[in-house]
């Protein structure tokens, strides 16, 4: 009676050792990645301090590095990205999962989610050989009153901050759609039956699922968020890679993950390539806030719908990782 | 990093272990991309003559050669710019330079309604790029082109977003021409550009300049005749308005021969002499003066002597200017410097 178990737990206790240890394994990845951005950007760090942060210039000659246009373009290509997508993303979760026809929805939904799979260089590529003439000859149309607007000041370049809006948000729509498509999935169709029960109309039964799901919805708009932050090759094919800090739509400008792919190998002298280093761990930095944010968010949404009602749908919480890069 | 280290350390130790069961010998070497295509050929092509050294290399960029030579990580780096003096502090032992191969960096442009080349003076290039001059008929433009139909078009500026030995060659060019450049700019492999907008490599430079109207640029000479790009011609030291060729950076370094310091760390952009194109360079591998596995220095010596001699017929069809004779001369005295 007593061996065998004894010998289950023993099993047990292995097996739980065993996965915890992977657990941990994942902690101590990210603690040593902070670590070593800590500790190979330290000259740059006890050279600038927080000016680093908030400092305008890039001059690798001169020594004098400040990282604020590249914080500057990251979150605002990001953020534009998320204006342009979002809408985009829902509508298609929407229509695959509660209006289009069944035999339509595999073939769409797949279509969507291989879009998630091509490389970035293509995307960078059909950027410069597509979208940026497009988007120049948009800006050569754009009337005069129209160019006194600064967000829509500058010459007409193409390549800039709405190209790289754009093409961030044509690689994260697959993202948020099919994670907001799986949210809706997910929701109780007690919930739909209920508001269809009470004579509501198929748009307002739509909109209290969406409104039972927003937890996962929110998460899956930060999950494309994260994607944008840490894209590099198409942002730098289009963005025009110029580290000015400027609200104009069609400046060209610079993001953090770009500018290290393109001076990181050249970089010889020690200050350059720490300081290149340090705007590794900036960017570290804001996507563990943009992740703390994003869990402080669907931490009280889930507060609020837990009072009202007895069963959320599952807390798709998502950590934003730095997307796939390359 | 430490790890990286002991992992390199087993990888190199497996692959030299290797090395010895078959009798061959395995060199290793990092560095500049620009070089790489010719590189590639030599090694491959010595292994033919010798098929027991096998020389392998990684382009990883100028900077990456120096820090893993620094690094002792590998046996030779090469290099688009000379190492400063604080890296050759930075480094273990005393490191030579030998050049190896010339390019040269040109402008290129698109213009609206111009056809045919225009002509650049220093100080005018040097003025276009800082963005002192933003419009294609300015006085300074018209002036050295007379005949040719400049629009009022504006001027954009593209420029390299990499970090490049081709930016290097041609900031450190600019900087000699005009001293507000230098003051402004400097030179390293990326600047602090005042305008303009970046791309990646040469192709991204080169897309930026054929895509939108008004646009200047730079690209590797190699890059511009393989793809057949009409670039500019330029001032020289002498007054001559000379198209980059590749004979035109061979004489530039002909004539920086003359006064050729010992240690080939040396700039030949804006070289006097008839016919030397003004934005050429070399580009240089590097040793150690005493490296510490012998055998592998007197067989990288060996190859040096082949790649400055034989080796150099392969510059034409790769592209590159080949060194000329004097510069060859001196290196095969320097060769000796070489601890065995």
């Amino acid at each position: 009676m007593k061996t065998p178990s004894r010998r289950r737990s023993a099993d047990d206790r292995g097996f739980r050792l065993g996965t915890g240890f992977f657990a941990l394994l994942v902690v101590l990845l990210v603690a040593g990645i902070f670590f070593e951005l800590y500790r190979t950007s330290t000259l740059s760090l006890q050279k600038f301090g927080f000016r680093f942060w908030t400092g305008k210039t890039w001059d690798p000659v001169a020594g004098e590095f400040g990282a604020f246009p590249f914080i500057w373009g990251t979150l605002y290509s990001s953020i534009l990205a998320m204006v342009i997508s979002t809408p985009i993303a829902l509508g298609i979760a929407i229509f695959l999962s509660e209006l289009s026809p069944r035999r339509l929805r595999t073939p769409l939904a797949f279509l969507t989610e291989l879009l998630a799979a091509v490389p970035s260089i293509v995307y960078g590529l059909w950027g410069i050989f597509v979208l940026v003439p497009i988007v120049r000859s948009f800006q050569i149309a754009t009337p005069e009153w129209m160019k006194k607007i600064p967000l829509f000041s500058g010459p007409p370049l193409g390549v800039g901050m709405l190209s790289a809006g754009l093409i961030l948000a044509v690689m994260v729509i697959p993202f948020t759609s099919s994670v907001a498509r799986e949210v809706l999935k997910a929701v109780p169709s007690t919930q739909r039956e209920a508001a269809y029960a009470l004579g509501a109309t198929r748009w307002e039964a739509i909109l209290a699922a969406l409104r039972f799901g927003r937890t996962g919805i929110i998460g899956a708009v930060i999950l494309g968020f994260g994607r944008a932050v840490g894209e590099t090759m198409a942002v730098t094919m289009v963005i025009g890679n110029n580290p000015q800090v400027s609200a104009s739509l069609y400046a060209p400008q610079y993001s953090m993950a770009a500018v290290i792919a393109n001076e990181f190998t050249e970089a010889a002298d020690n200050l350059y390539l720490s300081a290149l280093i340090e705007i590794g761990l900036v960017l570290f930095i804001i996507t563990v806030i943009v992740n703390a944010c994003s869990r402080l968010l669907i931490w009280s949404v889930t507060r609020e719908v837990k009072a009202k009602a007895p069963k959320p749908v599952a807390t798709m919480a998502f950590a934003a990782p730095t997307g796939g890069g390359q | 990093m430490k790890v990286t280290k002991i992992l390199l350390g087993l990888t190199l130790g497996l692959a030299a272990a290797l090395a010895a069961l078959g009798q061959n010998q395995q060199i290793n070497g990092a560095g500049a991309s620009f070089p790489y295509p010719i590189y590639a050929k030599w090694f491959s092509e010595y292994n033919k003559l010798h098929p027991e050294v096998e020389i392998n290399y990684q382009s990883i960029g100028s900077g990456g050669g120096i820090r893993q030579l620094s690094a002792e990580t590998v046996f030779f780096g090469a290099s688009d710019g000379p190492m400063s003096d604080e890296q050759l502090k930075g480094a273990p032992g005393p490191i030579l330079h030998f050049p190896t191969v010339l390019g040269g960096v040109v402008p290129i442009y698109n213009i609206p309604g111009v056809e045919g080349t225009l002509k650049f003076s220093g100080k005018v290039l040097a003025d276009i790029i800082m963005g002192k001059v933003t419009k294609w008929n300015d006085a300074s433009i018209t002036a050295l082109n007379p005949g040719v139909k400049l629009p009022a078009t504006d001027i954009t500026v593209a420029h390299r977003s990499d970090g490049s030995g081709t930016t290097y060659i041609f900031v450190d060019y600019l900087s000699k021409v005009s001293p507000d450049f230098k003051d402004k700019v400097g030179v390293n492999t990326s600047v602090n550009w005042p305008v303009g907008v970046g791309g990646k490599g040469n192709e991204g430079v080169a897309g930026l300049v054929k895509q939108t109207p008004g646009t200047i640029g730079y690209v590797e000479l190699i890059y511009a005749i393989q793809n057949k790009i009409a670039f500019g011609s330029v001032q020289n030291h002498d007054g001559e308005f000379l198209q980059a060729s590749l004979d035109s950076v061979t004489a530039a370094a002909a004539s920086a021969s003359k006064s050729m310091p010992a240690d080939f760390r040396v700039s030949i952009t804006n070289a006097p002499g008839k016919g030397a194109y003004p934005i050429s360079s070399f580009t240089w591998l590097l040793f150690y003066e005493n490296p510490k596995d012998k055998a592998k220095a007197k067989t990288m010596v060996e190859f040096m002597k082949w790649a400055l001699t034989d080796g150099q017929k392969y510059c034409a069809e790769l592209g590159y200017s080949p060194l000329p004779k004097e510069v060859v001369a001196l290196e095969m005295e320097a060769l000796k410097k070489i601890k065995l």
